[in-house]
């Protein structure tokens, strides 16, 4: 009992060490933004007041509103080409080393080079920069995460049951829609809810291809400049907020994840 | 029947033509720019040219790349340094709450890169809430200045990048022969050399998975060096970014995102081989 414990024990504190290094910093931040003097160097009280200030700031509430924009239309194109993608993948008789390369990519790329690539092309296209080209350009990376959520959930698919459909009558269609489609649902909006979370917390990509002028600025960019100038009690009080959106949105994705991991 | 032969070429012919219109063909266009001359009022005029790829060589920009390719390996180091013990840790877990555990590892990674690296801020300035702490403990000299410093920057580039590494390095543990560690013990190696003989060795693979990730993105990072470093430690990333938006010269910018991208290649072929490499060893010492 106690040998079983004491080979336990290093790797317990090793635990609490790394989540305590990974989470201590956010917590402070958290506890903070309800700090009423908005100062870390004493605490005075609980306060809601810095999240009421946002709400009286226009610039973060456009910003909020053009993020949400970007967000809610990446997510939706992107899922729809990502999951097709999946399928396409997935349902080829041959792995193409080309196609596996080309839908990998966006993950790795360092995001300055593609964002200093979007804004070469947005230009040498004259195409004026807006929403619309920040929306183009995080579909890239939303699909390829999609497609990756949704091939993990087709790997464990088993295809006969499609045969099945098939023999037993029912058109490509509704195979589809009757059998693929429910058993890849939760993986696909598990993979939407990734994407939306990347779409909202993306800032070097959108930087570039924004534009000039202050008509769409993202949450993301509106956060650096406001950081840039140091610390302001209303930033706590945002990244609290958006911290919070991601984390609820992840936790989804994860729950519905597992839950058919076992069929 | 060739309906269902085209299909899946249908199937994924959106999502391929988004990623070669938007993501390859802009690549490929900024490549391009690298070999042209920069024009007098900032722009590109198309005189072929490899000046570009010549003032990357060039002593000054050499320095910076070298010099953030040394803080990007330092907090690559720390990075596994970190992960691999709580990667370890975690495989070592219950099988029932390693995957709670790994999620929980993770999740920070997905949140705001920005709101991460400004927590630091909040902790490491003159004001911050670490100097506070010493005050409170009795501490009465002059407050550390402990932002705006390279270990400012290393902290986080590591802090940023941590979760990605335990996740390479938890994936080759959990796959792992738990029987190959009881057998260099039965045969009489002590913990210390069945770590150092057996484990280590067959995770590498997630090791340099890791290292590569972190190194890569932290050579091109920007946001922070500006944010952390006080915009006194310029990475790679730094330069790109000035290259484009502030001394409008695209194409000594495209020259420098191009051998970013060709380390990170390089990088990533390395990794690859050494992968194989490990997972034929494995194959070899099976078959002995």
């Amino acid at each position: 009992m106690s040998a079983a414990l004491s080979s336990k024990l290093p790797g317990r504190i090793v635990l609490v060490l790394v989540f305590g290094f990974l989470y201590l910093p956010i917590a402070v931040l958290v506890l903070l933004s309800f700090n009423d003097s908005g100062l870390p160097t004493s605490w005075s009280g609980f306060s809601t007041r810095w999240y009421g200030a946002l709400l009286a700031n226009t610039y973060i509430l456009r910003a909020a509103w053009n993020t949400l924009i970007v967000a809610v239309f990446a997510t939706v194109i992107s899922t729809v080409l990502g999951t097709l993608l999946a399928l396409g993948m997935e349902t080829r008789r041959r792995k193409s080393n080309g196609l596996e390369a080309l839908a990998f990519a966006p993950m790795v790329i360092p995001d300055i080079v593609l964002a200093v690539a979007l804004l070469t092309f947005f230009s040498r296209l004259g195409l004026t920069m807006g929403l619309h080209t920040i929306i183009i350009s995080h579909v890239i990376f939303d699909l390829a995460f999609v497609c990756s959520v949704v091939r993990a959930r087709l790997k464990h698919f088993d295809f006969s049951i499609v045969e099945a459909s098939r023999d037993l009558g029912a058109s490509g269609w509704t195979t589809f829609w009757r059998v693929t489609f429910p058993v890849l649902l939760p993986s696909i909006v598990a993979g939407a809810l990734l994407a939306f979370t990347l779409s909202v917390d993306e800032f070097i990509i959108a930087f570039f291809t924004a534009g000039a002028g202050r008509s769409s600025i993202t949450l993301p960019m509106q956060i650096y400049s406001m950081i840039r100038f140091g610390i302001t009690p209303e930033v706590n009080a945002l990244a609290t907020i958006v911290m919070g959106v991601s984390a609820t949105a992840l936790l989804i994705s994860q729950w519905l994840n597992r839950e058919r991991q076992v069929p | 029947m060739s309906f269902n032969a085209t299909r899946p070429t249908l199937l994924a012919a959106p999502g391929v033509a988004w990623l070669v219109a938007f993501m390859v063909v802009p690549c490929l266009l900024v490549l391009s720019y690298a070999f042209f001359q920069r024009g007098v009022w900032g722009g590109v005029e198309y005189t072929f040219t490899l000046e570009n790829f010549a003032r990357v060589a060039d002593p000054l920009y050499a320095k910076i790349f070298l010099n953030s390719a040394r803080i990007a390996l330092t907090a690559t180091v720390v990075a596994i340094l970190i992960a691999y013990p709580a990667a370890y840790a975690i495989s070592r877990a219950p099988r029932m709450s390693q995957p709670i555990l790994l999620f929980f590892a993770v999740l920070p990674f997905w949140s705001n890169y920005l709101i991460r690296t400004y927590a630091w801020i909040v902790l490491l300035n003159r004001e911050g809430l670490i100097n506070n702490l010493l005050r409170t403990l009795g501490y009465t000299g002059e407050p550390l200045s402990m932002l705006y410093t390279e270990s400012a920057v290393i902290t986080g580039l590591v802090y940023n990048y941590l979760p990605f590494v335990i996740l390479a390095i938890y994936s080759t543990l959990s796959r792992l022969n738990p029987e190959l560690m009881e057998a260099s013990r039965d045969l009489g190696a002590g913990p210390v050399r069945t770590f150092l003989r057996v484990t280590l060795p067959l995770t590498l693979p997630g090791v340099a998975a890791g290292g590569v990730f972190v190194f890569v993105l932290s050579i091109g990072n920007f946001v922070t060096p500006a944010l952390l470093g006080g915009g006194r430690f310029q990475m790679v990333g730094n330069l790109v970014y000035d290259q484009f938006l502030t001394a409008n010269d695209w194409p000594f910018g495209a020259a420098l995102g191009a051998a970013l991208i060709v380390t990170m290649i390089v990088l990533l072929l390395l990794q690859a081989r050494a992968t194989a490499h490990a997972s034929g060893e494995r194959k070899g010492e099976v078959e002995r």
